[in-house]
């Protein structure tokens, strides 16, 4: 049954075969992509007719590989921006809410929690659409009374930071949130009888504290960001960042070419996986 | 206290410059678009009539809902014996790298590994290349583009939602219990039945409603994966905002999704008398 008792031979057997199939189930579809990135086909299925790495250097008039294709490449880089961003942002107002809900009891704190956490369960292509509404609204309203076109209302970039940024704060607050239970509030208390203001014993007594949290916040929402497409297919101006524009590829024009992007991005997700399993166990 | 009154307010500030601009706003600003006409300014119930006076708005919206049922029941019984086996069952020294293993797919994201469907199920794709090639079939099988595929790539990219909870809940059940039953001469099923499913209903319902939202709200399995007759809600309000500009006509379409999965996630806390605070945890 579990670990400390004595398993039948048929319940331990069985139990190792569907552990086995289900594996094989998650990982099948990530080593069948990475794989066909290798494929010397411009098919993105099987026949399997040889070795290259021509998805990834080629760029002949057939063949365009990823290093030499600047579409994904520019998409690659608008990503990592938008990323950057949406995590910074995310992880400095969910840090600030947690702290906010942690420490005051205020009217209406349960309303406005609710409202904190309700993107957990709002559909991301809503949190787009009625975004990308208000913004239009605001941004006409604007144009409409000092006469100027008030960019960033208007989709591109910012407008897909700040719309992804709207889900992301959440789920940093709640990472946050999970070590400042564990928080000993004595030690601020102990900072502000030795006349440390409000603000610096945040700083130097509680932030300290949470920045392994806070680190794994930034990283949470960079990695969402990355992956992001229903929230931000509304939001997206004329440069698409990479899900957009592997949807609209796998869509209309797929060549091994977005095998290579999936494998790079397997292999980077992997990478860093494992050195976080590495690091976690040495803690230990 | 004169101290902790401002650190109060520069608290508050941003929180409540997110939470009015970005949350509720934009949600009011959706209710009221659904209200306009397409051009123009006024009032009027067009959009929503439109919803009811064609069957395909009203059927779709039906359908998806209850599919995206039964793709968390799925996803429950799927995911449930791999949470207690990562728990309960396999040895330490595995369950973290384990445990590892099921968020990779998490976070390389949905678009990459919907993709990785596609290869593995299209005509040429690795399955059925493979079934060729050990002479099992001689003619490719239908596996892309219908129901089938759409749910494994609905259930793929949501079950991990499940997974984690669950695991949570039962890290907390204590074994010595389980160690107990089983001495006092109860069954497998009994101790299933009566001591692991209770202890980790917290965790269960968690999971479900957060894979019932992302199934509800998803776009890029049925549409990439499922046929032309697996029509999805979502759908219908990527129309309406991206290939015919009725953003009116796609307000009411979200409002009513907004509303049928609120209402959903409601009833599935009401009926298991848990609190919306708990869904983060």
């Amino acid at each position: 049954m579990i670990r400390s008792l004595p398993n039948s031979t048929g319940y331990k057997y069985g139990f190792r075969v569907y552990v086995a199939l289900f594996f094989i189930f998650l990982l099948l579809p990530l080593i069948a992509v990475s794989a066909l990135a290798f494929n010397d086909s411009s098919a993105i299925t099987l026949p399997w007719k040889g070795f290259t790495l021509d998805w990834f250097f080629a760029n002949t008039d057939d063949r365009v590989g990823l290093f030499a294709d600047e579409g994904l490449l520019t998409s690659i880089w608008i990503s990592i921006q938008t990323a950057f961003a949406m995590a910074l942002l995310s992880t400095i107002f969910g840090t600030i809410a947690s702290l906010l809900f942690d420490k005051f009891n205020f009217r209406g704190k349960g309303l406005l929690y609710f409202f904190a956490i309700a993107p957990l369960v709002i559909p991301g292509v809503i949190l787009g659409i009625s975004i990308l509404l208000a913004s239009t609204a605001v941004g006409g309203e604007i144009e409409s009374i000092f006469g100027v076109d008030a960019e960033i209302f208007s989709p591109g970039f910012w407008l897909v930071v700040i719309g992804q940024f709207s889900f992301g704060a959440t789920y940093a607050m709640l990472l946050v949130s999970a070590r400042l239970k564990k928080f000993d509030h004595a030690l601020e208390e102990a900072a502000l009888s030795l006349k440390a203001t409000g603000l610096q014993s945040i700083w130097y007594i509680t932030i300290p504290f949470l920045k392994p949290a806070i680190i794994g916040a930034f990283v949470v929402t960079f990695l969402m960001s990355f992956s992001n497409f229903n929230t931000t297919i509304f939001l997206v101006g004329s440069d698409p960042t990479l899900p957009v524009d592997l949807y609209s590829r796998i869509k209309f024009s797929s060549t091994p070419v977005l095998n290579a992007v999936s494998f790079m991005i397997v292999l980077s997700v992997s990478i860093f996986a494992f050195i976080n399993l590495i690091i976690n166990r040495n803690k230990k | 206290m004169e101290n902790n009154k401002k650190v109060f307010y520069i608290l508050l500030a941003p929180v409540l410059l997110w939470l009015v601009f970005l949350i509720i706003v934009p949600h009011i600003e959706l209710l009221i678009s659904s209200f306009k006409p397409n051009s123009g300014d006024g009032f009027t119930l067009e959009n929503y009539s439109a919803f009811f006076a064609d069957k395909i708005y009203w059927k779709t919206f039906i359908n998806t809902t209850l599919y995206a049922i039964g793709v968390t029941l799925l996803a429950f019984v799927v995911s449930f014996p791999i949470a207690f086996y990562l728990t309960k069952v396999v040895s330490r020294k595995y369950a973290s790298f384990l445990t590892l293993l099921l968020l990779i797919p998490l976070w390389i994201g949905e678009l990459v590994t919907i993709y990785g469907w596609v290869t593995l199920l299209g005509d040429n794709g690795v399955i059925n290349e493979s079934l060729k090639f050990i002479g099992l079939i001689d003619k490719p099988l239908p596996l892309l583009y219908n129901n089938i595929s759409m749910t494994i790539g609905l259930l793929y990219m949501s079950m991990l939602f499940m997974i984690v909870p669950i695991m949570t809940t039962l890290e907390s059940l204590d074994d010595a219990m389980i160690e107990a039953a089983s001495d006092l001469g109860a069954s497998k099923w009994t101790i299933f039945r009566r001591i692991v499913i209770p202890h980790s209903m917290p965790g269960i319902i968690n999971g479900s409603i957060i894979v019932f939202m992302l199934v509800i709200g998803d776009y890029v399995a049925p549409n990439i994966l499922g046929g032309k007759s697996s029509l999805w809600f979502t759908e219908q309000i990527y129309n309406q905002f991206l290939s015919t500009f009725n953003w009116s006509q796609g307000a009411a379409f979200g409002f009513l999704l907004l509303g049928i999965s609120s209402i959903t996630i409601w009833m599935a806390l009401r009926l298991s008398g848990q609190k919306l605070d708990k869904v983060g945890e």
